[in-house]
């Protein structure tokens, strides 16, 4: 049965939250999750550059690499397709809208490296999804991740006062709470599962 | 197999071939901002080509802002005034300046694009800064670990500064150091001598630049410098003067005292020099020459560790304590200082304290 792009998007959200149920993109998410505003001016980047590379990817995949027979270079041609893309967004945004460029563009570079946009990539190879099937995927993925920043730079920002042993400053406590948020998106697995 | 593995290759180099062109066109039409036009201090124009930071646009134009990190952003030392077409403050910039300046639309020439036409404003000393071709003609061991380096200037063959300014030396790749840099150095000889300065260079352990002009630096060789840079200069007043060097702090005040040998003076002044041990010291006949030469001026060395038998154990330990002796009218001094940061800091502490004013303390640090 193939699943509506509509429950891929929903699922995506919450039930396999890529940040919270498959731990990628994880470096970005702890480094730039102290302040809000960063915060999500990264997961508005994450969301953007995450739906067009996969939606690239997907037709790189089915429409260069299988035809030309070279689907074990796909982890090459991946990353080299989102870093491009990404260089391009970079140049195109920074042209056409300033305003826009300062609050997100400067955010770009950091994401070319960020693992969570190469596995959504290869999780709709493994899983088979049409195309719109993972422009779904994936723009739920984003959204997803933007969603987990916000709360742990929320969370962040409210613990920043409290008496947390000096050894769990920083990293080590932003991971607990990871945890703590993971094992409550467990409660949405009861909704809908996509594997 | 091989035909196989071949093509494979040809295949995925060809896509990737095709994303690195349309990245070069992109970049050739979406970077390119045409001409753009920056109005200095409203009288000026330049027309320069858009897409490049400000400061390396203004240095093509031959207008040369000081810049010891060569554009990273991690100096501070090319601040400038943006009126106009310098777009929002860059996170980049934040941690280097402070709130007065972001108020003051103060910005960081190097993290700036120019992407339209612009409105800044210059202090005028900056036109007169140049970049300047030079021989090296001579290197002189003051010290175990601080050389004199003096130039000969080829093109242009004269620079017109003031005793104290300081010139940025750019340095040549070198052995693991792949890229040239710049790096400030006061100017130790006279203004009087337009065609010829002296550079005083201490080693640094691990320094790019210094390790250049000690290890590497021959006579016969050329380099370029940009220059003159800096507002330690010595003011015109009847005021007793106090001059506070450390280590190869002493390059500008030689430069001042020189130039004071030129022009001729009667103001008290006295030098305090601080170094670590007796082989720390040098030219040391010279300033104590120049006790003759002027009717009032003292120089006294002051060192942090004074061997037994050695010549100059009369002052030891920091020069701090010794200010107040030698201080005739507190409110008519000015103080000249130049070494490092934390000896800097501890002097103007105390100088403070002693009732000097605090806009007549001048120093160059080098930080």
């Amino acid at each position: 049965m193939t699943i509506s792009p509509v429950v891929l998007f929903w699922a995506a959200i919450f039930t396999s939250n890529i940040l919270l149920s498959n731990f990628l993109g994880m470096c970005s998410y702890l480094s730039v999750s102290r302040e809000l505003e960063s915060s999500l001016g990264l997961g508005v980047a994450v969301v953007f550059v995450l739906t067009l590379t996969c939606a690239l990817n997907w037709l790189v995949y089915y429409y260069l690499l299988i035809p030309m027979n070279i689907i074990y270079l796909q982890y090459i041609i991946f990353i080299i397709v989102i870093a491009a893309t990404v260089q391009l967004m970079e140049l195109v945004i920074e042209r056409y809208t300033p305003a826009l460029y300062y609050t997100l563009g400067i955010f770009l570079p950091l994401i070319t490296v960020n693992c969570a946009i190469f596995g959504v990539a290869l999780f709709m190879v493994i899983r088979k999804y049409s195309f719109i099937q993972t422009i779904a995927y994936a723009a739920g993925s984003g959204l997803g991740w933007l969603l987990a920043i916000l709360m742990l730079a929320a969370i962040r920002i409210r613990i920043r006062e409290k008496a947390i042993p000096a050894g769990l400053r920083g990293a080590g406590i932003s991971l607990i709470v990871t945890g703590i948020m993971a094992l409550a998106f467990l409660g949405f697995s009861g909704i809908v599962t996509v594997q | 197999m091989l035909a196989h593995i071949l093509s494979d290759i040809a295949a995925a180099s060809a896509i990737s071939s095709v994303l690195a062109i349309a990245l070069v066109v992109a970049r050739k039409y979406l970077n390119s901002y045409g001409d753009c036009r920056i109005r200095i201090n409203d009288k000026r124009d330049l027309v320069v080509k858009g897409g490049n930071s400000l400061l390396s646009s203004l240095s093509e134009k031959g207008i040369f802002l000081a810049s010891a990190c060569g554009g990273r952003g991690s100096c501070g030392a090319c601040k400038c005034k943006i009126d106009h077409g310098g777009g929002p403050l860059l996170p980049t910039e934040k941690p280097l300046l402070s709130v007065q300046e972001q108020k003051d639309n103060i910005r960081l020439a190097c993290q700036i694009k120019v992407k339209m036409d612009m409105q800044i404003a210059l202090p005028e000393a900056v036109f007169n800064i140049r970049k300047y071709k030079a021989q090296v003609i001579e290197i002189t061991d003051l010290t175990y670990d601080i050389k004199s380096v003096t130039f000969q200037l080829l093109d242009p063959g004269e620079i017109d500064f003031k005793a104290g300014q300081y010139v940025q030396l750019e340095t040549k790749p070198y052995a693991r150091i792949k890229q040239t840099t710049m790096r400030a150095y006061s100017i130790a000889s006279r203004p009087e001598d337009r065609d010829q300065i002296e550079l005083i260079i201490r080693l640094v352990p691990e320094g790019i630049c210094t390790t250049w002009v000690h290890k590497y630096l021959q006579v016969g060789e050329q380099v370029n410098m940009t220059g003159p840079y800096g507002d330690f200069y010595i003011r015109d007043s009847k005021a007793d003067m106090i001059f506070i060097a450390g280590g190869s702090g002493k390059a500008p005040i030689k430069s001042m005292l020189e130039h004071l040998k030129v022009t001729g003076t009667d103001r008290h002044m006295v030098y305090f020099f601080g170094a670590r041990t007796e082989k720390d010291l040098y030219l040391t006949d010279l300033f104590k020459s120049y006790e003759q030469v002027f009717p009032d001026f003292q120089y006294i060395p002051v060192l942090s560790r004074c061997d037994d038998g050695a010549e100059w154990c009369a002052k030891t330990g920091y020069i701090m304590p010794y200010i107040k002796e030698v201080l005739r009218d507190s409110r008519n001094t000015e103080a000249y200082m130049c070494g490092s940061p934390g000896m800097l800091e501890a002097c103007k502490k105390e100088l403070l304290a002693l009732d000097v004013p605090n806009d007549r303390i001048y120093f160059d640090s080098f930080s």
